[in-house]
């Protein structure tokens, strides 16, 4: 058969089709990394003033006058997600063991879903939820009801990473040691959670993480305070919710302690945030644990 | 032959089955609370709720649609703004950099950074430095050349829903690029290497085999940015103005169901505050539809790779 | 140009007027790995060349420098010449995607494009260069798949999904998507080796007749499947050239020891 005529050399338009694609690329890069250098930079540069030994030790004052502090807010974000962190590390990693070592049951794969469904929930209807339960029968805004709030924005990311963690133990070393008579609970609790702490110790800390940068959930729950609470049963100040109170205030000495607080909040998140890289971060299986 | 069933067996058994019910339980507990929190409003308002547009506390009238309108409007911003820019951060990792891999991990680990910053701290961002560059540099000439165009009508202050959906776009970003970087890191080599062999250049080799190949992912990533998207409060919040609003002009203020829950929960009561938490059940029964969507979808495309290969 | 003649080994020389493909001192690496040490080989034109060796030995990734794969992976080189017509593929001046175009691959795993229809991945590569006439799409799509003997078989579903075929009519089917671009030469790396007996006899037969338009590459773990579809063949070893010549030459009479040994079933 006769050779049809084709063009042997690629055409000038593919040439420049496929350069144009490189640029448009890399632009996209480009837009995405600027936004997180001027946040970054901003939040250094207007909160470094306000940061000093007394701003991170003295109560919140009024707008005028000198010396305020966010000591109070720090000492109620960890006061709120020590108390989340309670309730949700056993019960996410609980739930997460169930996942991995009973994945065949139907209770195991419905919850899966669902706790795929709550991860990255709108943290907002979470407050809705937990002020239905407690605050407004109570009639009480409080610590314990934030931390109960914040418990459930932590919980699915700490089932999800645990779960998947102990998926990735080899099954061989579970053979083995039920084949050496070792009961299957001992298994599950000595061998299989030990080979996976690795995991489990991020999703605790990407929880936290979370947890610690959560606003709406406690701005529903735990309201806000001047003072330091007196017990977790009263409204306590944290760090997110007073920079929203000050940022959104007309008072320029506030705005500047609401960069001084996001300041230190961010450093605290980023610490948290490269523990988890460090530990181990992207290597579950080459898959990241999306938020 | 019989194995005795061991007490510790059953023991752990019972323990962690209720704390994966408990699980189920916080969901099917939140769709119950929401609903009861909701009754003064739900029965009261019923199923107009969703499409009327006026929202008065003072005469107790209250409707969904403009938060519905706003939330539809601020998601839609980002998406457009936000998923190509995702995905061509995405093609530019996995296809470009698969010789420099630490640089190409450097630059994911600084785009997800992006995911660690806290929603408040990107509305404080918004209020001093965004809104600002936004009102100056891009609403007011827009406005004083194109404000016959209703997009652009109206004379701006910064605080609309132009803004809004330009901190949701940099919020659901990484979201969506390190979704999108999963699954295109996925596609089999064989797949780019066919398309060379017949004589593609890298970006149609990229367009032609790895992008169709991880569609149903990159439709999955696309979704779970727009769940992102509906559920973020307070950045929202803080750049929005909170004025229900069903303007057509990007420059108009306006409010989403979840800002105007953070906004004025605080002063609410009786059927007021019933009618915000039936905002918050509309805000759930989405994120359960999106949410369950996207991971279908993604739990599709990881299944097909596995059965394909 | 090359001149009348090409030293290919020890023993062989070649006249350049049949040649089609050579190499001159190809290199290759996977980063710190040296995986070609330098091979001068010469490729006839309308001919079946088959290239065998142990594993390792580097037949893979010769062909994959031959139509400029290889230098695709992450950290790897080549070095040396490889010359089509007498040009040299690997010049600064020659882009690597035009000569793609003209020699065409098989890959070992059949490969389809899922997403798209066996017409389309037909006709894939002719769309990206370029051809939009559904006339010519269509008499070139049905000349591929019959070339690549999968005509019959799947003429009245054009439409449905590639990967609904079975291994061989895929592997066939990429085939077809190679022969389609009218490449003047086509490598073939293994492509028989995840294949059924029966399927491998089909693509054998396809092969026999593809010669008389194309000039053909196959990497063959598989002695009998070398000596019964190639006239020349090549024997490479921990990535050297070891012997190359005619089949029955090499079949029945290897001047080398270490071809012998291998021919013989002493190590492989």
């Amino acid at each position: 058969m006769p050779k049809p005529n084709l063009p042997t050399s690629i055409s000038l338009w593919r040439k420049i089709v496929n350069k144009l694609m490189t640029i448009l690329v890399i632009i996209a890069v480009i837009l995405a990394i600027i936004p997180l250098l001027l946040i970054l930079g901003d939040v250094i540069m207007r909160g470094a003033p306000a940061i000093s030994i007394g701003f991170l030790t003295h109560l919140q004052k009024p707008p005028n006058a000198t010396g305020g502090g966010i000591a109070n807010a720090i000492v109620g974000t960890f006061t709120m997600v020590g108390i989340a962190s309670i309730i949700s590390v056993p019960i996410g990693i609980g739930a997460g063991i169930f996942f991995s070592e009973w994945a065949t049951s139907k209770v195991s794969t419905f919850s899966s879903f669902m706790n795929d469904v709550l991860t990255g929930f709108p943290s907002i209807v979470l407050g809705l939820f937990v002020f239905v339960i407690i605050v407004y029968p109570t009639k009480q805004f409080s610590a314990f009801a934030g931390g109960i709030a914040l418990s459930f924005v932590m919980l699915p990311i700490i089932a999800r990473t645990t779960g998947e963690s102990l998926k990735l133990v080899p099954m061989t070393l579970r053979e083995a040691s039920l084949a050496l008579g070792i009961p299957r609970w001992k298994t599950v609790i000595r061998i299989v959670l030990s080979t996976g702490k690795n995991g489990l110790l991020t999703g605790i800390l990407l929880a936290v993480a979370r947890a610690t940068g959560e606003t709406a959930p406690i701005l529903l729950t735990a309201s806000s305070s001047i003072y330091f609470a007196k017990s977790i049963f009263q409204p306590t100040a944290s760090m997110t919710v007073l920079i929203y109170n000050y940022a959104t205030s007309p008072y320029a000495t506030w705005q500047t302690q609401a960069w001084g607080a996001a300041l230190v909040l961010i450093i605290i998140m980023l610490g948290l945030n490269l523990a988890v890289k460090l530990t181990i971060g992207r290597n579950l299986s080459g898959k990241k644990v999306d938020l | 032959m019989r194995f005795r069933l061991l007490r510790g067996d059953v023991i752990l058994k019972i323990l962690l089955a209720a704390a994966a019910l408990f699980v189920i339980g916080v969901v099917v507990g939140l769709a119950v609370e929401l609903f009861l929190g909701s009754a003064p409003s739900l029965f009261k308002f019923g199923p107009s709720f969703l499409v009327e547009s006026k929202w008065q506390p003072s005469n107790n009238v209250f409707g969904a649609w403009p938060f519905i309108y706003g939330t539809l409007v601020t998601s839609a911003i980002a998406i457009v703004i936000g998923f190509p820019i995702s995905l061509g951060i995405a093609v530019f990792i996995t296809e470009k950099l698969k010789s420099h891999l630490t640089f190409g991990y450097l630059l994911g680990t600084l785009v997800d950074l992006l995911a660690a910053v806290p929603s408040v701290i990107y509305g404080l961002w918004g209020v001093f430095v965004l809104i600002p560059i936004i009102r100056d540099y891009v609403e007011r000439p827009l406005s004083k050349s194109l404000s016959y165009i209703p997009l652009f009508s109206g004379h701006p202050f910064g605080y609309d829903f132009l803004t809004a959906g330009v901190i949701l776009a940099i919020m659901v970003i990484p979201t969506m690029s390190a979704v999108t970087r999963d699954v295109l890191s996925v596609v089999p080599n064989s797949q780019r290497e066919a398309m060379y062999s017949l004589g593609a250049t890298d970006w149609e080799a990229t367009q032609k085999s790895v992008l169709p190949y991880a569609r149903s992912g990159i439709f999955g990533a696309f979704i779970l940015g727009l769940g992102r998207a509906f559920g973020e409060t307070m950045a929202v919040t803080m750049v929005i103005g909170n004025i229900p609003s069903v303007s057509s002009s990007l420059f108009s203020p306006g409010a989403t169901l979840s800002s105007i829950i953070a906004n004025q929960f605080g002063e609410s009561s009786g059927v007021f505050q019933g009618a915000l938490i039936e905002l918050g059940l509309i805000l759930f029964f989405v994120a359960v539809l999106i949410n369950g969507l996207a991971r279908l979808l993604l739990w599709r495309m990881t299944r097909a790779t596995h059965a394909k290969a | 140009m090359l001149g009348g003649a090409i030293k290919i080994s020890k023993y062989k020389t070649m006249d350049t007027s049949t040649v089609k493909l050579a190499t001159k001192d190809l290199k290759a690496n996977f980063g710190k790995l040296q995986v070609l040490k330098g091979i001068n080989l010469a490729f006839p034109e309308n001919k079946v060349t088959a290239i065998m060796g142990p594993s390792g030995c580097g037949k893979t990734t010769l062909i994959r420098c031959l139509n400029r794969i290889h230098e695709l992976t992450p950290n790897a080189k080549v070095e040396g010449e490889v010359f089509l017509d007498g040009v040299n593929i690997y010049s600064p001046q020659v882009d690597p995607v035009a000569v793609r175009r003209r020699i065409g691959m098989v890959f070992q795993k059949a490969n389809p494009f899922p997403t798209m229809s066996i017409y389309d991945n037909a006709v894939a590569g002719l769309k990206l260069a370029g051809v939009r006439n559904k006339e010519k799409l269509d008499s070139v799509a049905e000349r591929s798949l019959r070339m690549a003997f999968l005509w019959d078989e799947v003429k009245d579903d054009l439409k449905k999904s590639g990967t609904n075929l079975s291994g061989g009519q895929q592997q066939r089917l990429c085939i077809a998507r190679a022969l389609a671009v009218e490449p003047e030469i086509i490598l073939m790396d293994e492509p028989c080796s995840a294949l059924d007996p029966i399927a491998t006899a089909k693509i054998e037969e396809s092969i026999a007749s593809l010669k008389k338009e194309f000039t053909i590459v196959i990497v063959t773990h598989n002695l009998q499947q070398a000596a019964r579809v190639s006239d020349y063949t090549a024997f490479m070893y921990l990535g050297q050239l070891i012997e190359f010549g005619d089949t029955k030459d090499i079949f029945e009479n290897p001047s080398n020891q270490l071809t012998e040994k291998y021919i013989t079933g002493e190590f492989g």
